[in-house]
């Protein structure tokens, strides 16, 4: 076991954690628009 | 043979067939009688309340024998022990069972409405928070990151990340996730109630579907794996194992391998993961006071995970000058589809007209993947930090 503290190992989970579960989907819609602008859906499928 | 030694042997013997009643009178008996209660109890939930049955008819069953005084089911080469070696201590079962629930999502809803994702990032609230309380309560921190996974409403990520961290907690922290995901209809609803005023609940959207380029779809599960991969690399087999079930079922030419999956292969899983958690109930390290903690910090992981959506969802409400329906974040949890098909249901019944189905499923299947990347992310934070 490491000597990292309660304190310090909560907080970072909170930050680091919450923040990057954030930034990762942030960055999963990105990506989507993107392909969705890279594919776009066919004229003869829309109505 | 003298008849001194006979009787002697025939007494010896019958009192090794009453070694088993005779141990329920000792102080290790009351734990077996009470465990056995509990496993009545899981039991009765499952067969009477049709409460996740078929996890909780194996776990309450195997809950219930592995409790019986002097028995070796959970020792060397016993049948509930090989169960947990061959699928839990690799992780295997919880893995497969992933490939199965992959095979059984549509994104589509998701990708006609990306930034509903977002919703799957809030509803991940309550595990963090969980972490931090669970430490000020004295749970160490490996144990702390795994009662904060109750909130991931999602038993396979529960079971994987506590059999890494916290074994010895592995039995009560399955049990808590999967009462809690089959409570979801009990304890969504009120907290959406309280955190939404009557106006906000009437927003009516537009259905949210939209038509979307098939390739689009057989990308989707390359690219998130690929993301997941690149940033927290610890959580990519829960991630490349759901994306592999609905890579096979967009592709549509492996069919026999996605029934399987979502099938025979996720049936067979099912049942032997929940003997072998069933199995390591047993008294001496269920019958604590933690126990009843955890199960406390698994509610209010849930309850958090659910206000941190519907927080999200009033941001947006305002930001969108009163457009988005906050009830949507309610559905950015991982229990799919019962969240997203609760949060049309309380919708509809204060605008009869409001279809959010669409919306909340994509915001539902963003939980789904949401739950994932936060169990990798702390995961990769455990590492970073050299606890693991």
């Amino acid at each position: 076991m490491n000597g990292i503290d309660n304190v310090t190992f909560g907080v970072t989970m909170v930050v680091v954690g919450m923040g990057g579960t954030l930034l990762t989907l942030w960055v999963l819609t990105i990506l989507i628009d993107v392909i969705k602008k890279i594919f776009p859906v066919a004229k003869s499928s829309i109505k | 043979m003298t008849e001194s030694v006979l009787s002697g042997a025939i007494m010896s013997s019958l009192s090794t067939l009453s070694e088993g009643v005779r141990m329920f009178a000792t102080a290790a008996g009351w734990q077996s009688a009470v465990m056995m209660a509990i496993a009545g109890l899981l039991l009765y939930l499952g067969v009477k309340r049709q409460v996740e049955p078929l996890l909780l008819v194996p776990i309450g069953f195997a809950c219930f024998i592995a409790n019986i005084p002097l028995n070796d089911l959970m020792e060397g080469n016993g049948v509930l022990r090989t169960f947990y070696t061959m699928g839990i201590v690799n992780e295997l079962f919880p893995l497969l069972i992933f490939v199965g629930i992959g095979s059984m999502i549509d994104f589509s809803p998701l990708i006609a409405n990306p930034k509903t994702i977002l919703f799957g990032a809030a509803g991940q609230l309550g595990i963090f928070s969980t972490v931090a309380i669970a430490l000020a309560l004295g749970f160490d921190q490996r144990q702390a990151v795994c009662i904060g996974a109750i909130g991931a409403c999602d038993g396979p990520t529960v079971i994987y990340v506590a059999n890494k961290f916290a074994p010895e907690l592995l039995g009560t922290l399955s049990v808590a996730a999967y009462s809690y995901m089959a409570l979801v209809p009990v304890l969504q609803p009120p907290i959406m109630r309280a955190l939404t005023t009557k106006k906000e609940r009437e927003v009516q959207m537009p259905s949210g579907d939209a038509k979307i380029n098939p390739t689009i779809l057989v990308l989707f599960p390359l690219l998130v794996t690929l993301l997941i991969g690149l940033i927290a690399p610890k959580g990519l087999p829960l991630m490349a194992m759901i994306m592999l079930g609905n890579f096979m079922k967009v592709t549509g030419v492996v069919n026999r391998l996605t029934k399987a999956s979502e099938n025979e292969i996720a049936n067979i899983c099912t049942l032997l993961l929940g003997l072998a958690i069933g199995g390591t109930m047993q008294g001496e390290q269920f019958l604590r006071l933690q126990t009843l903690l955890i199960f406390a910090l698994g509610l209010l992981a849930i309850t958090v995970d659910t206000a941190g959506g519907i927080f999200l969802g009033k941001i947006w409400y305002w930001l969108s000058g009163g457009k988005v329906n906050p009830l949507l974040g309610a559905a950015g949890i991982s229990a799919y589809p019962m969240a997203a098909r609760l949060v049309h249901s309380e919708g509809q019944k204060y605008n009869k007209n409001n279809y959010l189905l669409m919306r909340a499923a994509a915001a539902n299947t963003g939980g789904q993947i949401g739950s994932i990347v936060a169990a990798s992310i702390m995961l990769a934070i455990l590492h970073g930090l050299h606890i693991i």
